[in-house]
């Protein structure tokens, strides 16, 4: 009986069932969540399964350039990197995604059709993002602008000033609205923003109703503030995600961005996923890890397990 | 594909076993009188690890003899160079911690990650924190002219041999005491390990004295007349007899004993930090702790939901071979407790309760028990009374904090309890009301030297740790 009405109050698009759901979510406590994370931070991750996890984190990686120095040349080459990561090495798998601000949407895509990339999608930051501080107007016509260049993955950005402020309505609606615009042409992933709701309650109220208003991704945060994508948070939207699938039987994807850089952070992120919301979420459907510089990191420890030894930095390909 | 975890074990090229070992008396290593042995296996593989001495009663004699010489220099030594020991022994505990790791997980069957993590660790942080006792210790609370007992006799259990033994020798030394400790029969290689680590620490002759044997060897310490004190970690059962045999002859006497520690769990905690802890609770070191949260006591509202999310994090925990670095739950300790375990949670079923174990492949070797709960527990029900020292939990529900209390203090123990709310008020009521020697809340098996650890009623008598633990082992106006 809770259950059918828990699902409910999260499915039926009401701002006050989500509210009444939110009051009930149980509270998370620091400590253990902290200790939690270190726990599985410890797992060991050796061999076989070390090689599978380096070409799963990949495919999982949403290659981003979000810089104002951004340019047409920069963009076209991390778009030849997404598809083949490692020149040498064609069993390497393409990332999962690019990531662009707005106005290179239509540059990556390009790009990317016209380089053997057809499948690999073009996520476009937006709604004023990273802050979030602009008009629903102004964020409608950056998402409709991604959209129309050919994006078909949205990552906005919640108004983090209204959450704090208590204003979910505002942070409610505007994902609804934004989700309607993305209808079935773009999926819609929704930055939290971590680094600034501050608190892992926080956390997890903004990933319930992230969800609740149709995300269908819950990501940590713009990788412009720090700290971003911490292994607790992402422990507490795991299981977030594994709650919400158990009440309504959809599964939510997770994105961490921010912070990680090395083969050893991203295969923290692949136990936690595994340990927390199961092996169901380990695809890039349901899980995906902005990131840059971690790319050549993978290829490095690729090239070791592959060839017994370090090829070095000058082996993997700058872009 | 899915994403298995290859094996990792440590490796064990670190550690050196000797086929056979002798008693450690008066800084050395010396034959048993009568010769015999008994052997000391790995109960996850059952292989033969070492031979080890058989002490009897007089092996016992030499090394209360030995104690007593060493007593001598020790108990006049400058408490500052004592102390100087001590940190001694701790900087060498930390640098062979991989050895004694290892050596702690083949003995015993625990895992890595446990003595890595925490057993060496806090070993070593009993010695750190007991040597800056040594010269301060007229601030122990017995008055200025605190004085030592002189020749403590040490029996140790084998659920955390080195720990134990930790907690045992630490402060008897920063007090002036010399020991004779007996550490388990089935986990004695960490203690003859540490023989050499007194050794290599240049420990005088005859303050530490490790002799190896049974409970006959146990017995023969306790009644010894040259021991002035006797300090017990162990089965209640035992602890009674010993209190028994030591009444009347004015040794002192500390027992740390039993223990079916209740967590508590309010409706408004938690939940996922709160199954972490039921989990850490009951399955840390495959339930072998006296202080383990044996007894779920969770409010009847989130029962069910409760219950569904403890078993989907039971449905994670890693059983297997206890060096690799990814397993949770190792091996049970010896057939002999295998059999206690199974016996008890047979009571389980026949009484009535519902069992549940997490689906974990059990090898084919060794003594293994799969991660279990029961519900429809009551307090009639021998599993919510008697201590399993097992991955066995117990679950009982409750409707009001009142029922909670009267529920969790229905026990003859009173060792450990947990609390788990979201209310701070609600922490400290139910701490305030809860008779048991240690209560968390909101976390649980969290040890520091500095805080003291021990028992209401039959789970023991006196504190270990902390500057009470340490009064207990001097003499002084108090």
């Amino acid at each position: 009986m809770k259950m059918v009405t828990t699902a409910a109050a999260l499915t039926d698009g009401s701002l006050s069932s989500i509210k009444g759901f939110l009051k009930t979510l149980s509270p998370v406590d620091q400590v253990g969540a902290d200790a939690r994370a270190a726990m599985l931070a410890t797992r060991s991750i050796k061999t076989a399964s070390k090689k599978w996890a380096i070409d799963m984190a990949i495919s999982m990686i949403d290659l981003t350039t979000l810089e104002g120095a951004d340019t047409d040349g920069k963009v076209k080459a991390l778009c030849n990197k997404a598809i083949r990561p490692d020149p040498t090495d064609p069993s390497v798998p393409h990332v999962g995604a690019i990531c662009v601000y707005n106005d290179m949407v239509t540059v990556a895509r390009k790009q990317l059709d016209e380089s053997g990339g057809h499948d690999i999608p073009v996520a476009a930051v937006s709604t004023a993002f990273p802050s979030g501080r602009a008009s629903l107007e102004v964020k409608e016509r950056d998402t409709k602008d991604a959209i129309a260049n050919g994006a078909t993955e949205i990552d906005m950005v919640i108004d983090r000033g209204a959450f704090l402020s208590g204003d979910l309505e505002k942070v409610f609606s505007e994902i609804v609205y934004i989700k309607s615009l993305c209808a079935d042409k773009a999926h819609l992933k929704v930055i939290l923003e971590t680094g600034e709701l501050v608190t892992y309650d926080n956390v997890r109220k903004a990933s319930f109703l992230a969800m609740a208003a149709g995300a269908d991704f819950i990501k940590t945060s713009t990788g412009k503030v720090a700290p971003a994508a911490t292994a607790p948070v992402v422990l507490v939207m795991l299981e977030a995600v594994r709650d919400f699938y158990q009440m309504t039987g959809v599964r939510i994807g997770v994105k961490p961005a921010g912070g990680i850089r090395t083969t050893k952070d991203a295969i923290k992120q692949l136990v936690l996923v595994k340990e927390t919301a199961g092996d169901e979420w380990l695809n890039p459907g349901l899980f995906r890890i902005g990131a840059s510089a971690l790319l050549n990191d993978l290829l490095m420890q690729r090239q070791k397990l592959t060839s017994g030894h370090y090829g070095g930095a000058n082996y993997v390909t700058l872009d | 594909m899915t994403f298995e975890y290859s094996s990792a074990p440590e490796s064990k090229a670190i550690v050196t076993i000797d086929p056979v070992y002798k008693l450690f008396i008066g800084g050395k290593f010396v034959a048993p009188k009568a010769g015999k042995t008994f052997t000391t296996i790995n109960p996850a593989t059952e292989e033969v690890l070492a031979k080890i001495a058989y002490a009897e009663k007089s092996d016992i004699d030499k090394a209360v003899k030995a104690a007593q010489e060493g007593l001598k220099v020790w108990s006049k030594m400058a408490p500052s160079e004592r102390g100087k020991y001590l940190y001694r022994i701790a900087r060498i505990m930390q640098e062979r911690a991989r050895e004694f790791a290892v050596l702690e997980t083949m003995d015993n069957g625990k895992p890595i990650r446990e003595t890595r993590d925490v057993d060496i660790p806090l070993a070593a942080a009993h010695f750190f924190y007991h040597a800056g006792w040594a010269d301060k210790l007229e601030h122990a609370g017995v008055g200025n002219n605190p004085k030592p007992y002189g020749v403590v006799g040490q029996i140790i259990p084998w659920n955390f041999p080195l720990l134990m033994l930790s907690w045992k020798i630490a402060p008897a030394l920063a007090t002036g005491n010399t020991v004779v400790l007996k550490p388990a029969e089935t986990t004695p290689l960490t203690a003859l390990l540490f023989a050499q680590v007194c050794q290599q620490a240049e420990l005088p002759a005859g303050v530490v004295n490790i002799v190896t044997g049974d409970g006959a060897t146990g017995a023969a310490i306790v009644n010894h007349p040259g021991i002035n004190k006797i300090a017990f970690t162990g089965s209640t059962d035992v602890g009674k007899l010993i209190a028994r045999s030591v009444a009347g002859t004015g040794k002192g006497l500390t027992l740390e004993l039993g223990g079916k520690g209740a967590n508590v769990v309010f409706e408004d905690a938690p939940l996922d930090e709160t199954v972490e802890g039921i989990i850490n609770g009951i399955f840390f070191n495959q339930g072998h702790v006296c202080c383990a949260g044996s007894r779920l006591l969770i409010q009847e509202n989130i029962q069910d939901e409760f219950l569904e999310k403890l078993k989907h994090r039971m449905s994670q925990i890693r059983l297997g071979d206890p060096l690799d670095k990814n397993t949770d739950i190792g091996a049970i300790n010896s057939r002999e407790q295998l059999e206690k375990i199974t016996e008890l949670a047979l009571s389980g079923d026949a009484e009535g309760a519902e069992r549940y174990s997490a689906a974990c492949t059990i090898p084919a070797k060794g003594f293994w028990y799969p991660p279990t709960f029961f519900t429809g527990v009551t307090q009639a029900h021998r599993i919510a009374r008697e201590e399993i020292f097992g991955p066995v939990l117990s679950v009982i529900s409750f409707r009001t904090p009142q029922e909670a209390i009267e529920k969790a203090n229905n026990t003859p123990f009173g060792l450990s309890a947990g609390v788990w709310t979201d209310k701070g008020s609600r922490v400290l009521w139910t701490a305030k009301h809860l008779r048991a020697g240690v209560i968390w809340a909101n976390t649980f098996n969290k040890f520091d030297p500095a805080s003291p650890f021990g028992g209401y009623k039959e789970s023991g008598w006196g504190r270990e740790g902390g500057r009470h633990g340490l009064a207990a082992y001097l003499k002084g106006a108090k």
